[in-house]
């Protein structure tokens, strides 16, 4: 067994809730580079350009990319032979992102859903866990904007809908999104499981690196196509026409029951802020 | 062929009516902020008969919630917020004179219809540029319903706040207007 003490954990989540908030991915700011050159709408190449610029201010003077902090997900992936020590595992990742959103000035943006209380330190976070072989912690601290998961939605197709009717589904979705969810946006899909394991493999999708293809050989192409139909609907960049209305699309896939097709579309804003941490 | 335009609050209707969608507009001098929760307690307030904390005569209202203001800066990151959910309390503004607001995404055929029989215009800043949109910001300050946090009035002093037109008094709309132009049907 390896020991890992929960401070070490609280620790951890504060910095990468910090960093994931003020730092964009070198993977994001490669694609909004690519935007910026091949986008054909100067209104959208202008915005590539903003976007950029935003990234660069928000590293130099250690404000948030978008006042928009959002809700935190964490993914968690711990070691079988892990052991932690000094307090509860759970309780110590809310404590990392109460700090985090304390001590970094970010938004606090969780509230009571009847009253609409906010709850003053961001919390809790929605948190998910896995029991993996090993001895190592990985955690992944995926700040989620509110606007972006708005227009993020759940289908449960006839199996004899198939692929066209995931395809239907996937670029109904953001079409409806249009320009209210900051596009250019990443399209996290879950296909299969059942409808809860759907959406969560859609959110879990959107955290492979960006223009990277999938290591599925079967989905790297089915990607393409999705990728290719979003952007044809021409929403692009802030919604004000253009090429690129999304930067990737991303599948994750899983067997379902005989009876189903579950699809989830998870939109991910263009601020797609995330960060792994292994101890 | 879009123009570029300087905007001063408080503004008139010979200011907003010439303006057409795409005109690119550089925002200077004094506007409030409010979202969700401060648009329901100044409807709540016009209900009960109540004065309102800001007169909205000729005003431009910023859709954002800033991140909290590290020590010695202005404010934290402030860009715009979905429009769209204030869609519902925006004509009772208009008709209180609100001549602009800045937000993102789409506004509903109300809002549209209302941008042209009170003549005002619906302006787009870039979301999730909210560091960048903040070096626009010279003072902020809480004004109204300070309990609401991030929700609560600001009002702010800001210097060249880009936006574009999305709705004009026209009832134009320029994300439909990029759609016409963009979409590939197959």
């Amino acid at each position: 067994m390896r020991d890992i003490h929960v401070q070490d954990i609280i620790a951890a989540v504060k910095q990468a809730a910090i960093t994931a908030n003020y730092v964009i991915g070198p993977d994001l700011l490669a694609a909004f580079r690519r935007g910026l050159a091949e986008e054909e709408s100067p209104t959208g190449r202008e915005i590539f350009r903003q976007l950029i610029e935003n990234a660069q201010v928000a590293d130099r003077e250690c404000v948030p990319l978008c006042q928009d902090c959002g809700l935190m997900v964490i993914f968690a992936e711990v070691g079988q032979e892990v052991r932690i020590v000094g307090g509860e595992f759970q309780a110590a990742l809310q404590e990392g992102v109460r700090q985090g959103y304390q001590e970094g000035y970010l938004r606090k943006s969780v509230c009571h859903p009847l009253t609409r209380k906010n709850t003053g330190d961001n919390t809790p976070a929605v948190i998910h866990t896995e029991i993996v072989p090993g001895d190592r912690l990985k955690l992944w601290v995926v700040p989620k904007g509110g606007g972006s998961e708005n227009m993020s939605r759940l289908f449960m197709l006839k199996p004899a809908q198939g692929w066209e009717g995931i395809k239907e589904a996937v670029v109904a979705t953001v079409r409806e999104a249009g320009p209210n969810a900051c596009p250019p946006y990443i399209v996290g899909v879950g296909i299969g499981g059942n409808f809860e394991r759907a959406a969560l493999l859609a959110k879990k999708s959107l955290l492979r690196e960006l223009g990277s293809p999938n290591p599925d050989p079967e989905l790297a192409p089915l990607e393409e196509e999705l990728l290719a139909a979003v952007n044809d609907l021409g929403i692009g960049p802030q919604g004000l026409g253009g090429r690129l209305t999304a930067l990737g699309v991303h599948i994750l896939m899983q067997p379902c029951h005989i009876a189903s097709l579950p699809v989830a579309v998870n939109i991910q804003c263009h601020s797609s802020r995330h960060r792994e941490v292994e101890l | 062929m879009p123009k570029d335009v300087r905007l001063t609050p408080p503004l008139t209707t010979a200011d907003v009516l010439p303006l057409e969608i795409g005109d690119r507009v550089l925002v200077s001098g004094v506007i409030y902020t409010a979202r969700d929760a401060a648009h329901r307690r100044l409807l709540e307030l016009l209900a009960a008969g109540q004065p309102l904390p800001v007169d909205f005569q000729g005003q431009v209202l910023y859709y954002v919630g800033p991140s909290p203001a590290r020590p010695g800066r202005v404010i934290g990151a402030a860009g715009p917020t979905t429009a769209t959910r204030m869609d519902v309390y925006t004509p009772t503004l208009l008709r209180l004179g609100l001549k602009a607001m800045i937000g993102k995404g789409r506004r509903s055929p109300e809002v549209i219809a209302a941008l042209k029989e009170y003549q005002a215009v619906y302006l787009g800043a870039t979301g999730g540029a909210g560091a960048l949109i903040s070096q626009c910001i010279r003072e902020a300050e809480v004004v109204a319903f300070e309990d609401l946090g991030p929700e609560a009035i600001h009002r702010l002093v800001v210097e060249d706040l880009p936006t574009i037109v999305i709705n004009d008094c026209a009832g134009r709309d320029l994300y439909d207007e990029g759609l016409r132009r963009y979409a590939r049907t197959a």
